[in-house]
């Protein structure tokens, strides 16, 4: 049995349909249109992916690897658009078209008044089609087509509300920090192509041990081994997209879009299309211990440092996406140890549960009448109980308690970096171990400020709020929030829990995020659930080592309340318990106590500023230098007007030929002849 | 002996020559009220012309008059297009002779004399012939600059046309009889078969570098180009553009018989004195480009600004013959003919857009046309973008074969340059699309296409012909290279 073709069209193009419907048409369907068109495409491709994974899992449906259009061809290379569906694409099929399906309609009721309606779910559909042709793409081209495709869909998401300077801002620096990542990806694909003759996964991949022993002549005497520049190259594609230190810093700016977008785009599905790659790469990535040790290092880096800023943090928004660049980090690790379905699994539990955080702290945004800052917050709880109880579920699987589906996925990273013994392992073991108690630390303050303590917000006019009013949005967002800023911690309204579109969402991932990574550790992780989409080396293979000690998912848990990690993650969830819920003075006693590490995180390193200062405004010197030299005084002065004036000048003295005179041109005549004669002359001399 | 046969080959010729003469007397008689009748009798004689030319053409060339004419596949083409753009250009000219009360009758008889002579010359299998075809050609051209009898500037470029036209016709005749002094024959193939034949090639040689002056002369490529601009400007506008395109057609018919036919070319094997003429017509064809594209930049006069112009088209006309293979042959014939009728079409617009009392001659003259005319602009336009070489119009595609021809030839430099000059080209016929659409007229001035309909139609098929074909070449092309394969 195999799949079927048609299927499988239908999941990548139902979303591209809706989206094309949204976007050309949106003024002649309207709201109603455009939401029911991009839901109903979304739905369509959620449900077939979920037939797709029923299939291959349970149906015993074979792999399907096939080329469907020939989009050109350049000697020996075929460019074509073809599907590779094992069960590693079906999984992230299923995981992008559910939360996109919840995400949209979650939408329905977070972008209510915006003006901009149509144009947003035609967005959010077309990211859809792109994530789904990335992650279904059977060869690098393709890969290569859906990575640039989510990469502006996530620029024109994040400047969304295209009036606010600091969303242009965030989108063009979400646009330029990916370029660097995306050039190096362009080059690790050149780089195959050039090795390998060839962009087609599976003949890459069958012929990858060939690539040993093969290297990049850099100058006379120095070469570097093929397969550790290839993989390099394509990490750094990853670090781009997925958000690596030191390509890490347009996530938190790209808070500045709507928030589904965040659920969405950056948390759940398209920073992990990193992540992805490197696990559907495996094969090549196996050949280099090199490179691996970098994804190691790069990795953990990512996962401590950045945790560490989510602590000082004050937009809800913003703590999320600290927390969201640590978790990838925490995958990255996978990556490195060569734990690829680690990696992979932390990737589908955390999209559920972040995406659970992000649509919850949509959810508080709305309720707080757009104020994202916790400081104004506190005691939200009796407001809005469903938010507050799914924001408590998701942060702890996020903070890996046992039994929540975080738990399973870390905890099996933290002790595969233990097991690993490649270059960088304790580094990254330190790193990932510490990074437990800051993400516990970060998600129990984000929980207590917000939702519990007392109240730091006055409603002004105090009169109760209605539901009806429920989705006042960003879409005054311009006028609005200016209000709410002009007088910090001042509501109109009280804050309201929000309605059903918003609410259901919240319920439908907190599902997952509790039960998922029970139901799925045993044959995901220890299993042989990925088959050959999934390639380890024997000697890599710490998952396989751990295996050996996995004795049932309810075991793993129960052993998980007497290992390193949960006391971690248990010491953070008291700091944060006696500091934010009790004796609220000890952290700013803390802060001017430890103020040069307070400045240090608040700055974020001083990395934003180190580039701005390097690359912008050197970029901008460069570019004023070229222009003032190289354009206006060489390309402009000289050769263009100078040629220019070089031909008028010769124009006018050849004119002067013409004299006029009968003469004169008899005489050019027999010049002319003299000229042809005398050639010849001299040439037989 | 000449028989019946002969007759029959030469019947276009023929038959134009005794209608000339109807026409001529039919004119002395008619009325001054009737002249009109003169106008239309010679389009259709044209017409008529063009018909008995494909209608009797022989599946393979034939001879007559032993050997002194060929009908052959290249005759046909530049016949056919000979007679049709004249015929277009009777069209264009009635207005502008009318309002200027230039004589009809000489004007259509001493240009179907012409044409006669330039039938003749594409026809020429011999020496003789050649230089009977040209001389009734040019003859006639001298009246023709001239019929503009009270005009100064009229006079005085018919005087230069005349003196310089004899000074290359003297040295055409000095090559020749060089050329027969060595090969003792005046028969184009018996020359070639012995310029192949023989080793001592001195004299031949002398003679070609004359030859090539008188060939060089026609076509108007630089050093010999020096009548064009004068001419251009001095002719009325109506006899100019016949000078402009169909003549073209001629030169490039008299280059290839002389050339190719007599003094061997690079086909085959047998290559006589190829090498030696192709270097020299690479010469020319590198000095027109660099003469007529460079001094056209600073014209003021859209007549000098479009005899520069054909100066430099000539460039390009010789970069396919520099090829001296068929496949050359036949890029320059293509781009002949599509020369031609892009030059028809730009003297054509000059034509309609001037009335009595106005000439459109100053590049100046046509400021703000896009407001007053828009749809003659538009024509205007396809005309200068056809001429540039922009693609997808007729003259980029004469322009790209003649450049694959050079490439072809093993004269990647030639190509080039070429190349080069095309760009430095674009810049004047872009001014010219620059002043019609981005300029405001002058004050006082009234440009408008005023010339009577058929002329105002035929000018614009003319125009959109250029778009046309440059969708539908290929017919030419394979028409072309069919002339030239047997």
């Amino acid at each position: 049995m195999s799949l079927s073709l048609s299927i499988l069209l239908t999941i990548a193009l139902a979303p591209l349909v809706g989206s094309i419907l949204a976007g050309l048409f949106g003024k002649v369907i309207g709201r109603a249109g455009a939401h029911t068109a991009t839901l109903l495409g979304v739905a369509i491709a959620c449900g077939l992916s979920f037939y797709v994974l029923y299939q291959l899992v349970w149906g015993g449906a074979q792999n399907f690897n096939q080329d469907i259009y020939t989009w050109f061809q350049v000697g020996q290379y075929h460019a074509s658009v073809g599907f590779m569906v094992d069960r590693l694409t079906a999984m992230m099929m299923v995981v992008v078209t559910f939360v996109s399906l919840l995400v949209h309609l979650y939408t329905i009721g977070y972008m209510a008044d915006d003006p901009g309606y149509q144009r947003f779910f035609s967005y959010i559909s077309l990211f859809t089609f792109s994530m789904l042709m990335l992650v279904m793409s059977n060869n690098f081209m393709q890969l290569f087509f859906g990575w640039e495709a989510v990469g502006l869909v996530s620029y024109l998401l994040i400047g969304f509300w295209y009036k606010r300077p600091t969303a242009i801002f965030a989108n063009l620096k979400a646009f330029l920090v990916n370029r660097v990542g995306d050039f190096g990806f362009l080059l690790g694909i050149s780089a195959i192509l050039y090795f390998m003759g060839t962009l087609d996964y599976q003949t890459a991949f069958d012929h990858a041990p060939e690539l040993v022993g093969k290297t990049l002549q850099i100058t006379q005497n120095h070469a570097w081994d093929a397969a550790t520049v290839i993989g390099i190259l394509l990490f750094i594609g990853a670090m781009g997209k997925s958000a690596q230190v030191p390509l890490h810093v347009w996530l938190p700016d790209s808070m500045e879009g709507p928030t589904p977008i965040s659920a969405l785009i950056h948390a759940a599905t398209m920073v992990t299309a990193g992540i992805f790659m490197v696990a559907r790469m495996s094969p090549l990535f196996e050949l280099t211990d090199a490179a691996l040790s970098f994804i190691l290092v790069i990795g953990s880096t990512t996962a401590l440092f950045t945790g560490l800023i989510g602590i000082v943090q004050n937009d809800i928004k913003r703590v999320i996406a600290y927390s969201t660049l640590s978790q990838l980090g925490y995958m990255t690790v996978a990556l490195g140890v060569s734990a690829y379905s680690g990696a992979v699994f932390h990737l589908m539990t955390h999209a559920f549960f972040k995406a659970l955080l992000f649509l919850g702290a949509g959810s508080v945004i709305i309720g707080m009448h757009h104020e994202q800052d916790m400081r104004y917050m506190g005691g939200l709880r009796k407001y809005m109980p469903v938010t507050w109880i799914t924001m408590w579920i998701g942060s702890l699987a996020l903070a890996g308690t046992p039994f929540f589906s975080g738990f399973y996925s870390k905890d099996a990273i933290i002790e595969a970096v233990g097991e690993s013994h490649r270059w960088g392992a304790g580094y990254a073991y330190f790193c990932v171990l510490a990074g437990v108690f800051v993400t516990s630390l970060y998600s129990f303050r984000l929980l207590y400020m917000t939702f519990h303590g007392k109240e730091r917000f006055t409603v002004a006019h105090g009169h109760a709020h209605h539901g009806a009013h429920a989705s006042h949005d960003d879409a005054h967002g311009d006028t609005h929030k200016e209000d709410v800023h002009h007088e910090p911690g001042i509501l109109e309204h009280a804050p309201h829990e929000s309605p059903w579109v918003v609410t259901v969402p919240l319920v439908l991932l907190a599902i997952p995020s509790i039960l998922i990574g029970f139901f799925t550790v045993g044959p995901m992780l220890f299993g042989d659930w990925f088959g050959k989409a999934i390639h380890v080396n024997e000697a890599n293979n710490v998952l396989g080592e751990l295996a050996h000690e996995f004795h049932g998912a309810l075991n793993m848990a129960f052993h998980g309340f007497t290992a390193a990690p949960f006391w971690l993650a248990f010491a953070g969830f008291a700091v944060a318990t006696y500091v934010y819920l009790f004796n609220p003075s000890v952290a700013d006693k803390a802060k001017s106590a430890l103020k040069p590490v307070y400045e240090l995180l608040n700055h974020k390193y001083w990395i934003d500023e180190l580039y701005f200062a390097v690359f912008a405004k050197g970029g901008v010197k460069l570019g004023e230098g070229l222009s003032k030299v190289g354009d206006a005084a060489i390309i402009d002065g000289a050769i263009v007007n100078g040629s220019a004036s070089l031909v008028q000048r010769i124009a006018s003295g050849t004119r002067r030929l013409q004299s006029g005179f009968l003469f004169h041109y008899a005489f050019a005549m027999i010049l002319g002849l003299i000229l042809l004669l005398g050639g010849y002359w001299l040439i037989g001399q | 002996m000449p028989s019946i046969n002969d007759i029959l080959i030469l019947l276009p010729e023929v038959y134009l020559v005794v209608a000339a003469c109807v026409l001529l007397l039919l004119d002395a008689y008619l009325k001054p009220g009737q002249k009109g009748a003169v106008h239309w009798l010679s389009i259709l004689v044209m017409l008529i012309g063009a018909y008995l030319v494909v209608s009797g053409q022989p599946a393979t060339p034939v001879t007559a008059f032993s050997g002194m004419f060929v009908r052959d596949g290249v005759a046909e083409v530049l016949k056919l297009f000979s007679l049709l753009i004249t015929a277009v250009i009777f069209v264009y000219a009635r207005p502008y002779l009318k309002e200027r009360a230039i004589p009809f009758g000489e004007f259509y008889t001493l240009t179907i004399f012409a044409t006669v002579g330039i039938m003749f010359l594409v026809s020429a299998g011999s020496l003789v012939t050649v230089y009977l075809g040209l001389e009734l050609l040019t003859l006639s051209s001298y009246a023709l600059v001239a019929l503009n009898r009270d005009s100064p500037l009229s006079s005085e470029a018919a005087i230069k046309y005349f003196v310089l036209g004899a000074l290359a016709s003297g040295m055409l005749l000095y090559g020749m009889s060089m050329v027969y002094g060595a090969t003792h024959s005046l028969d184009l193939h018996t020359i070639h078969a012995a310029i192949v034949g023989t080793e001592w090639k001195t004299l031949l040689l002398f003679g070609l570098v004359f030859m090539i002056v008188g060939i060089g002369f026609k076509l108007g490529a630089a050093p010999f180009h020096m009548w064009i601009p004068d001419v251009y400007q001095g002719s009325p506008t109506a006899v100019t553009v016949f000078i402009g395109s169909a003549q073209k057609l001629a030169a490039f018919g008299m280059a290839y018989r002389l050339l190719s036919t007599g003094m061997g070319d690079a086909a085959g094997g047998a290559t006589g004195l190829a090498p030696q003429w192709q270097l020299m017509l690479a010469v020319l064809a590198v000095l027109s480009l660099a003469i007529g594209n460079l001094v056209a930049i600073v014209q003021t006069n859209l007549k000098r600004l479009l005899a520069y112009s054909t100066i430099s088209h000539m460039g390009y006309l010789l970069l396919g013959l520099v090829n001296a293979g068929p496949e050359g042959y036949s890029a320059s014939m293509f781009y002949a003919v599509s020369y031609a009728l892009t030059s028809a079409a730009a003297f054509g617009m000059i034509l309609v857009l001037s009335r009595s009392g106005f000439e459109c001659e100053e590049i100046d003259d046509l400021r703000g046309l896009n407001q007053r005319s828009p749809w003659f602009a538009f024509l205007m336009l396809l005309v200068m973008f056809s001429l540039a070489g922009v693609p997808p119009l007729f003259g980029f595609f004469g322009k790209l074969l003649v450049l694959k021809a050079a490439v072809d030839a093993g004269m990647l430099w030639l190509a080039l340059v070429g190349a080069v000059f095309a760009i430095i080209g674009l810049y004047y016929y872009l001014r010219v699309v620059k002043v019609m659409y981005f300029d405001q007229p002058a004050e006082g001035t009234d440009v408008r296409a005023t010339a009577d309909a058929p002329a105002r139609w035929v000018l614009s098929i003319n125009a959109l012909a250029l778009l046309v074909l440059g969708f539908t070449w290929a017919p030419l092309l394979a028409w072309c290279q069919r002339a030239f394969a047997s």
